[in-house]
């Protein structure tokens, strides 16, 4: 909702509150989980396809993105024991213009989800999506609660769920391999649809 | 260790002060009656030099609420808790943001989750959960 200045804190914060509500209000079903659609592989489009693809997989760049417990075991995941940069994937990205993955790590409040929505809006495609623990895959502890999303499939599609509370690095890592399988399987030919 | 104040010596004291702001006091805790709680709370900060307000939280016992205060001496190395009750119907207590600035958000936390109001807080709104949320969560009767 788009605020004129001059504007009160008042105003501001019943902006804020109708926005989370038309969120609320918006996201009852979830979206559908991506799926890597079967295509009829032609030779030269094949031969595209793997180029592009290990291109793709090959610098998967997350975005700086962190919202509970989980975030900690990306935080060991991209340190030196677990070295996410074997993957082509330590470059955090503070702005989400220059990121291809949003990791979702840990609960998604509807206080939040504006901003987890935003983030996901803001980059550029092509682009992935992990939900990593039980929070951002359904909820979690939290499933029934006021004020936490049921998984965060509810504000953007997700490509890979990952298990845990939190997943270990190990997990992640694990993860973050089925994602490139997934991504080496995709085609030029279908484009991936929000 | 932090000495815990016992409720009844500090409840004598206060009883020669101010006789009619007592509702109950114990071992460990000083219930204050509402209508009295700041004057007894300026004077609990002044005489026991309670300088540091630790925890403010707030417990739903069925027909009235109870607000919960955890003051600390950090000169004396000594604490009190004080309790207030608040019936459900008119479910007010007296902000303590006067005597100790670290009541505000943690009033606006009791406010928010379980409905409790302080007047006499200078901006009493939500503060974890947003604006035109419906209900205290927090409350026994929510669901």
């Amino acid at each position: 909702m788009e605020i004129i200045p001059p504007y009160s804190p008042v105003e501001v914060d019943r902006s804020e509150g109708s926005a989370i509500n038309q969120l609320m209000a918006a996201s009852t079903e979830p979206f559908a989980d991506q799926e890597t659609p079967e295509v009829r592989r032609a030779v030269l489009v094949t031969t595209l396809d793997m180029v592009v693809n290990w291109s793709r997989r090959s610098a998967v760049w997350p975005v700086a993105f962190g919202l509970a417990c989980c975030a900690m075991e990306m935080v060991a995941t991209a340190a030196s024991r677990f070295d996410i940069s074997r993957f082509g994937m330590e470059l955090f990205r503070a702005s989400p213009r220059q990121a291809d993955l949003m990791i979702v790590a840990g609960t998604v409040t509807w206080k939040m989800a504006p901003q987890v929505k935003r983030i996901y809006e803001q980059m550029a495609e092509p682009k992935w999506v992990v939900a990593m623990g039980q929070c951002a895959t359904s909820g979690g502890p939290f499933a029934e609660s006021y004020s936490v999303v049921p998984g965060v499939n509810r504000l953007v599609p997700v490509d890979i769920y990952i298990p845990g509370c939190p997943p270990r690095p190990e997990a992640l890592l694990y993860g973050l391999m089925m994602l490139h399988k997934k991504i080496s399987r995709e085609s030029l030919m279908t484009r991936r649809l929000q | 260790m932090t000495l815990s104040l016992s409720g009844v010596e500090v409840g004598d004291r206060l009883k020669q002060r101010l006789p009619q702001a007592i509702e109950l006091a114990d071992g460990c805790c000083l219930w204050l009656k509402r209508e009295h709680f700041l004057g007894a709370a300026g004077w609990l900060k002044e005489t026991l030099e309670l300088d540091y307000l630790t925890n403010l939280t707030a417990a739903d016992v069925g027909d009235h609420f109870e607000v919960t205060y955890h003051f600390t001496s950090v000169e004396r190395n000594h604490s009190l808790m004080v309790k207030v009750q608040c019936p459900r119907q008119d479910a007010q207590v007296p902000s303590v943001v006067g005597l100790w600035c670290g009541a505000d958000l943690q009033e606006r936390e009791v406010y928010d989750l379980m409905g409790v109001s302080f007047p006499g807080h200078p901006r009493l709104k939500r503060v974890f959960l947003w604006e035109s949320f419906e209900g205290h969560p927090l409350r026994k009767d929510y669901l």
